[in-house]
């Protein structure tokens, strides 16, 4: 993997949430950087913060203290319009429900984002990558749940983003689905080369990756490189 | 410590959250409910006050002029059946002076009232006391008069009677149940200016008018069950020899019927507005509730795999907006109660009641309650019950999956007009096709409530541009003591500052077709083309007088069953009382009361009585208005005298008082109906597209453009809804147009595109608005929420 400079530089992250006179602490002090094109895969119990730093770190959530960059972005110092920009231009997102839009064909979701991206793919092009080619005119209620997913992938991937972040892409589908899914996140990291991050609570997934974190009470416990990457179709769970 | 369950905790917590949504609901309810009680209050309490009034001052039932009687006919009149009471009086025309004012103003002088328990007509004394029956100088003023000049006992004035000026002393200001609604000669509203009635002792006027042990007008009160048809035509008899000019019921009181005519249209305002008020509302809270409880589908899903049953969801449910349509009852029964009220002490202010009667009817206040509370129960109950009996699992679920489907064969797609956004408000648009239609007969109820409230000044401006200015053209109408023969129409014309008269003249006439029949007065004006006092045909051209026959107002025609050249038979009310039937030759556009016209000629030879003229109409030279003014006081042969030019303001002020501020009141509920449907609309379509718009925000779009996504929704709504509502509104306006119009009033229906105009911009007023307020609600969207729930 080439060593080059980091694309996220996360330092003393923490995020407090107060919902009245009850405060959780989410995150306390994550020090993380990842570099252009990476696969890095999250690991975690329920609740140890992962979907929190996801969520700071694609410019959806704001920090309460500590830094994160996103190249020259800082992000922690961005309001609202500089995150929205930010998401638009670099970040695509995949999530466990796929949130597409049920009034727009699978297609018609991926072009909601190319008519807003800067240097897009055609929708097509990444229908295709995801393997939809077939599918490109059916509506979300048309497709099976691992389809959908592929489709979110499809919009996510289509703006031609420099980061790839996913939250549970793959909790709400059976393991032959979720493989397909994890194949079309494999291509897309190798094929656009974009730095992908992947939340799962599923271990097995931690093969695909070139790295893998691991998140325990809302810090990073453990990180680990992968010697040996292994393809999608080879884990199984 | 908490005994309430945790369904009313949620209930309470609702109605927190939805504190905003929860108020425009219960305004629109309170809206519906406000306008019935107030309509049927103020009319009630008019109705009721009338009739207490009537009563309480024994106003008489039938009514007859003479020229000169002898007092002794009262024994007489008296011992007809059916007779309980009668009063026989002096009643003539004055002119006034008073100092300030600079026309001539009229007045009726009418000799007093006895003030014992059995007389009729009996005055209500604000202040002073009643002239002493010895005394030649004293009098009694009326309310509005008195108001109008200022005048307190102890003020003086002058009128001009029988040719002679006298000075009055005013010892006391009165209400007359005769003049209720005191309408001057010749006038087509009220003015108090211009017109008072006076009471003085018998003995002053019977001296001043040459009226010695004799009287000049009768009143009659008839035992309960008595025929006032056998009465009339009794007295009718017995006054004959003496000039009597046909002896008439309350219905032809001229106090009377036009206080009639108004109260049938504020009720005609009160039957047919405030029904389509309440329907519209229950409607709309109806359509708004059921969408705003589908939204908590899940949530009922939820409490139904916690064990709750369906009855007692929907229990909940129907708690909920139960909880919403009391405070909007609330509201209805407050703002409906003081409006009514106020309404009713503006009219009877311009009425002269001596006291008011607040009648509040509760079954007006059950209906209204009951109508609000079913619309509300219905519409929770509508959403419930699709839900509240799924099975959990369904339920929890979202309704059936979304089918998209593409429309016109994706055309709209493939032309890429609009952008993907643009295609998703389409398909929301098209994909509930029902929802959306509700919403937009919403949006048009609401513009068209604010049509039907408004209409009228179209309609109230072309009946002052026909009455005034294209028919009654004259600047002064000056009516002759008695009927002159033609030299006065040539002294008239010889008066300063005349620039040009017309003669007419007036005959007392009953005008039947078997046996339907009408008292008019028969206007004679000159053959050919007239220039001042003009008759429009139903086409609005000019008519010109016809050799022979009558031509009758629209609504006489219509009354009588009539159309040209059918004959109707004519009595004369007064001189030889002669019968005859003549053709009708024209039909007339008329708006104000019942008119028949006739061509001088014609006429001379109808009543036997040749070149006799009523009075003239005059165009004046303003610069010489002075001298004509003094000329015509001078002038013994005048009786009194009209003038357009502040007849038309008096029309347009009372006029712009009572319908605009009736107006006022139904736009204002209006504007809120709008107002509260399209916020709530709003808030809805926010809420049921709000998860789809966060997860635009997270893929990048702005908060401007996520908005502008929800606005063009409501937008392709509200615009659709405009036309719609304008046809509906018309609807509306036709219907208390219908209810609106009596025999005195016939009021035109015109909507000027300026009322749909002014309706569309509250109704617009109220989307921007709705949209400015949901801005923020769009700005805080949740993004990570969306993240973490699936559909
Ligand atoms: N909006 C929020 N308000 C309050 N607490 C929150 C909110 N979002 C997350 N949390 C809390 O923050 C902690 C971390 O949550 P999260 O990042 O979603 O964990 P993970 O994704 O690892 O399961 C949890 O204890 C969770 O309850
Ligand atoms: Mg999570």
């Amino acid at each position: 993997m080439l060593q080059t400079d980091p694309v996220f530089r996360v330092r003393d992250l923490s995020k407090t949430y107060r919902t009245g006179a009850v405060e959780v602490q989410a995150l306390r002090g994550v020090n993380f950087q990842a570099r252009a094109g990476e696969f890095v895969v999250i690991l975690g119990p329920s609740g140890s913060g992962k979907s929190t730093f996801l969520n700071i770190i694609g410019g959806l959530d704001s920090a309460t203290s500590g830094d994160v960059w996103f190249m020259d972005h800082d992000l922690t110092r961005a309001g609202d319009a500089a995150l929205t920009r930010y998401r638009r231009d670099h970040v695509g997102f995949v999530f466990q429900f796929y949130n597409l839009v049920p009034s727009l064909t699978a297609r018609e979701n991926v072009r909601l984002v190319t008519e807003i991206a800067r240097r897009p793919m055609k929708p097509e092009e990444a229908l295709a990558m995801v393997g939809l080619s077939d599918r490109m005119d059916h509506f979300p209620a048309e497709l099976s749940g691992g389809e959908q997913q592929r489709v979110a992938i499809a919009r996510a991937i289509a703006k031609n983003p420099e980061v790839l972040l996913c939250d549970e892409p793959t909790g709400a589908l059976d393991s032959h689905t979720g493989i397909k899914v994890l194949e079309a996140l494999t291509n897309v990291n190798a094929v656009i080369g974009a730095t992908t991050l992947v939340i799962t609570h599923n271990a097995a997934i931690q093969d695909i990756a070139h790295r893998v974190v691991r998140f325990a009470n809302g810090t990073i416990m453990s990180e680990e490189v992968n010697a040996t990457r292994k393809a999608p179709a080879e884990v199984s769970w | 410590m908490s005994a309430l369950s945790p369904l009313r905790l949620k209930l309470l917590r609702d109605l927190r959250r939805l504190w905003a949504q929860a108020l425009a609901i219960a305004l629109v309810m309170g809206a519906g409910v406000a306008t019935l009680v107030l309509g049927v209050g103020a009319y009630a309490s008019l109705d009721q006050t009338r009739a207490a009034y009537y009563t309480d001052s024994r106003f008489a039932d039938v009514f007859a002029d003479v020229t000169r009687a002898p007092r002794t006919l009262a024994s007489r009149i008296a011992a007809i059946d059916g007779v309980l009471a009668v009063e026989t009086r002096i009643a003539r025309l004055a002119l006034t002076r008073i100092e300030g004012m600079e026309e001539p103003g009229n007045a009726m002088l009418i000799s007093a009232p006895g003030e014992g328990a059995g007389a009729l007509n009996q005055l209500y004394l604000r202040s002073g006391r009643l002239p002493d029956p010895q005394s030649p100088r004293e009098a009694v003023i009326s309310e509005g008069f008195a108001k109008a000049h200022g005048f307190e006992p102890g003020a003086r004035f002058t009128v001009l009677m029988n040719g002679q000026s006298r000075d009055l002393l005013v010892t006391g200001v009165a209400l007359s149940p005769e003049y209720i609604y005191a309408l001057g000669p010749g006038d087509a509203m009220p003015d108090e200016r211009r017109f008072g009635i006076i009471w003085m002792s018998q003995k002053a006027l019977a001296s001043a008018f040459d009226l010695e042990g004799a009287f000049s007008s009768v009143s009659v009160k008839l035992a309960p069950g008595a025929s006032q048809a056998a009465v009339i035509a009794e007295i009718d008899r017995l006054l004959a020899p003496y000039g009597g000019t046909g002896a008439y019921g309350r219905k032809d009181q001229l106090s009377h019927a036009f206080l009639d005519a108004e109260l049938q249209q504020l009720r005609g305002m009160s039957q047919v507005l405030p029904p389509i008020f309440l329907v519209v509302a229950a409607f709309l809270v109806n359509m708004t509730l059921s969408r705003l409880v589908a939204l908590e589908r899940e949530q009922i899903g939820l409490l139904k795999a916690i064990g709750y049953g369906p009855w007692a969801i929907a229990g909940h449910y129907v708690e909920f907006v139960l909880a919403i349509a009391v405070i909007g009852i609330a509201i209805g029964f407050g703002a409906g109660t003081w409006l009514g009220m106020e309404l009713a002490q503006l009219y009877a202010r311009f009425f002269h009641f001596p006291y008011l009667i607040f009648s509040r009817d509760p079954s007006v206040y059950a209906i209204a309650a009951l109508i609000t509370l079913g619309a509300a129960v219905a519409g929770a109950a509508n959403a419930v019950r699709s839900v509240a009996w799924l099975p959990p699992a369904v339920a929890m679920q979202p309704p059936a999956p979304l089918r998209y489907r593409r429309f016109m064969g994706g055309l709209f797609e493939a032309a890429h007009l609009v952008g993907q956004s643009g295609v998703m408000v389409a398909r929301h648009l098209l994909r509930w096709p029902l929802r959306t239609a509700s919403s937009i007969l919403g949006a048009a109820l609401a513009v068209a409530v604010l049509v039907g409230s408004q209409w009228s000044e179209g309609s109230m401006d072309r009946m002052i541009d026909v009455v005034f200015f294209r028919t009654a053209r004259q600047d002064a109408t000056l009516t002759f003591a008695q009927e002159q023969r033609m030299p006065a129409l040539y002294d008239s014309a010889r008066l300063p500052g005349v620039l040009a008269a017309e003669p007419f003249r007036m005959v007392g006439v009953r005008i039947s077709n078997g046996p339907i029949s009408r008292r008019v007065a028969l206007q004679g004006l000159p053959e050919g083309v007239t220039e001042l006092s003009r008759v429009l045909g139903t086409d609005e051209a000019p008519m010109t007088m016809p050799e022979d026959g009558v031509i009758l107002s629209e609504a006489l025609a219509q009354i009588l069953g009539v159309r040209t050249g059918d004959l109707v038979d004519i009595t004369l009310l007064d001189g030889d009382q002669r019968s005859f039937a003549t053709p009708v030759s024209g039909i007339s556009l008329g708006y104000l009361g019942l008119g028949a016209y006739a061509g001088l000629p014609a006429l001379d030879r109808m009543t036997g009585r040749p070149g006799r003229i009523s009075g003239v109409n005059l165009a004046l030279d303003p610069a010489q208005e002075a001298a004509f003014y003094a000329a015509v006081r001078a002038t013994p042969m005048t009786g009194f005298l009209a003038l357009n030019r502040l007849s038309v303001e008096k029309f347009r002020t009372t006029l712009a008082e009572n319908v605009t501020i009736m107006t006022t009141v139904y736009t204002v509920l209006g504007a809120i109906i709008a107002i509260g449907v399209v916020y709530n609309f709003a808030r809805i379509v926010l809420s049921e597209q709000g998860r789809e718009l966060a997860s635009l925000r997270v893929l990048g779009f702005t908060r401007g453009e996520v908005a502008r996504i929800l606005y063009a929704e409501i937008a392709v709504v509200v615009l659709i809804a405009q036309p719609l509502g304008w046809l509906i509104g018309w609807g509306f306006a036709n219907a208390v147009l219908a209810a609106f119009s009596s025999e005195l009033y016939r009021v035109p229906l015109i909507v000027t595109p300026w009322v749909y105009a002014k309706s569309s911009l509250v109704a617009l007023a109220a989307a921007i608005g709705s949209a400015a307020l949901i801005r923020g609600r769009i700005n805080r969207l949740d993004m990570i929420e969306v993240l973490k729930t699936r559909e």
